[in-house]
């Protein structure tokens, strides 16, 4: 189903077409097809096994569609990883900045595999702790960084590059309050001084509803509903929540669901960054 | 917020030669790896442990039989680049274990959304090996040393020596690498880790020549890669060793076998993500 030239992939940050990926079998992303607009911070919720960890593995060229389309920023993450990858940033739920390293080290590794030039490291890297507040901390191992920083020097080493899409698979999932806002309040200040576009995935309807100015609710690997959390509450009903309309439109509550190697994931992630 | 992309793609610089950003790539992976050994060198320490029992005990026992005909050498001076080549590869066949770690991490996925290409990000692979496995040279020079081992400790000769030893590490890191793609858990990959150290040992002329060898083993010996990595060994390290095969052979053997590998480990790389 190759998609035909009336699709102009530039107009949007991301779009799908139909994409779908199976392991033996199972469906875990079925026939999806999405739109997220440059500049947007885009919501991928649902619950635990809803797909969306898969659908962002395939957006970030980690794991090859079994069916449809996927461009973002502009190319096919099938048949052009190599331009998608350059585009992009991603931030995996589990832990992926190197315990063993220092944070400057981390950057150091990220600015090369960039291709940042060689005269423009020093300054970039600079720059990128200044801007999540790990100055100071720049050359302790980052095995002993609490989560909160852990999670800062991931997002400063996923925009070092400055992305043009930016994933985010569960940010802030087994974080305290303090390290919760100063995550979104990074990634707030991202948008605005390089308009990157941010797709995040979460299974916290009320972090959706805050922070997200669009999102896509996906159940057993399709996406059920689309739109502004303003706008998909009010359908449902006055004083309606996120967690409502995912009901609504399920049948289902948001607690059900996960495999088990999920539910691991996510409670190994948790440890690991409180 | 933006309707159409970016007109500045502050992400993507003014691209090198290939080669040139191949060797960038390279180079920061090796780096990384080195960073990590100088913040932690304890286990250097520990993997002196074996080489010093076999040469120390297993190679004085033997040497006192005089049961081997090592075709004039001394039986330790016979058996020091075999525990070299031993000890290189017992590290680096389980390297991979390393890949899987870092997957359950996150780590990896890290390398594999940048714009890295599979070839370069596992070469740099095969180069940290390489780098951990110097330590190993240092550790049998000294002993051999201690010993009374008549080592050649001239610039060339060492420096032979030590291009063998991380080419051997690079071949055997890639061979482990190829299987922790394909078992993926690290419980499957120190099984097959165990089974295989053994025979590859065995099946060598670490420890006795292979005219010594009923034909079966022979010929396992032969096309088994370590075997090569032993005659250059012994023909560059110590005085009076000889090469079977000549050590350009040798070295052909050894390279070739580290490309083919290389290559297959670039392949199966990005599966370990699953």
């Amino acid at each position: 189903m190759g998609m035909p030239g009336d699709v102009s992939p530039e107009g949007a940050a991301i779009r799908t077409a139909g994409l779908t990926k199976r392991f033996n079998g199972l469906t875990a992303v079925d026939a999806v097809s999405v739109e997220v607009r440059y500049g947007e911070i885009f919501g991928l919720i649902g619950p635990n096994g809803a797909g969306k960890s898969t659908m962002i593995k395939m957006l970030t060229t980690l794991l090859p569609p079994t069916a449809g389309h996927a461009w973002v920023a502009g190319f096919d993450v099938g048949t052009q990883p190599t331009e998608v990858r350059k585009r992009i940033g991603y931030v995996p739920q589990v832990v992926s900045a190197d315990g063993a390293l220092t944070g400057y080290e981390n950057l150091l590794v990220s600015a090369r595999l960039y291709g940042i030039p060689r005269a423009e490291q020093g300054a970039r890297i600079r720059e990128a702790l200044d801007l999540v507040g790990l100055a100071d901390a720049a050359h302790t191992l980052v095995s002993r960084y609490s989560g909160g920083m852990i999670r800062s020097l991931e997002l400063a080493q996923s925009t070092l590059h400055r992305p043009v899409v930016l994933f985010m698979d569960e940010p802030t999932v087994g974080l305290d309050p303090v390290a919760y806002r100063a995550v979104w309040e990074h990634i707030a200040d991202l948008r605005r001084r390089f308009g990157t576009t941010i797709l995040i995935t979460t299974h916290n309807m009320e972090e959706a509803e805050e922070h997200c100015d669009r999102v896509a609710i996906m159940h057993l690997g399709r996406i059920v509903a689309v739109g502004s959390p303003a706008d998909l509450t009010r359908d449902v009903g006055p004083d309606a929540t996120l967690d409502d309309v995912f009901v609504h439109h399920t049948g289902a509550a948001i607690e059900s669901g996960g495999s088990y190697r999920e539910v691991l994931r996510t409670r190994r992630t948790a440890r690991r960054l409180s | 917020m933006r309707s159409s992309a970016p007109a500045v793609r502050p992400g993507v610089f003014r691209e090198p030669p290939a080669w040139q950003s191949f060797l960038v790539h390279v180079l920061a992976v090796a780096d990384a790896e080195a960073r990590k050994l100088s913040h932690d060198p304890v286990e250097l320490l520990t993997r002196a442990v074996q080489p010093t029992l076999w040469l120390a005990v297993f190679g004085q026992v033997m040497a006192r039989i005089r049961g081997v005909p090592t075709g004039g050498l001394g039986y330790l001076d016979f058996m020091a680049p075999g525990i070299l080549a031993q000890s290189v590869l017992f590290i680096a066949i389980f390297y991979g274990i390393a890949a899987i770690w870092e997957r359950d991490l996150g780590v990896l996925h890290k390398y594999l959304v940048s714009p890295a290409s599979r070839t370069a990000l596992v070469t740099g692979k095969a180069l940290s090996a390489g780098i951990r496995a110097l330590s190993q040279a240092a550790v049998v020079y000294g002993l051999a040393l201690l010993m009374g081992i008549h080592v050649r400790v001239t610039l060339p000769s060492v420096a032979a020596v030590l291009v063998l030893v991380v080419l051997g590490s690079a071949l055997f890191s890639m061979l482990s690498l190829i299987i922790a793609c394909l078992v993926k858990t690290r419980e499957r990959f120190m099984g097959i880790g165990q089974v295989l150290t053994m025979p590859l040992f065995f099946a060598s002329n670490a420890l006795y020549p292979l005219n010594l060898m009923p034909t079966w083993l022979r010929v396992l010996s032969v096309v088994n890669p370590l075997t090569y990595e032993v005659d250059a060994l012994r023909a560059l390290m110590v005085r009076g060793g000889v090469s079977l095969f000549g050590v350009g052979t040798d070295v052909g053997i050894l390279l070739a076998w580290t490309v083919f590998l290389i290559l297959a480990a670039a392949r199966l790389y990005p599966r370990i993500v699953v």
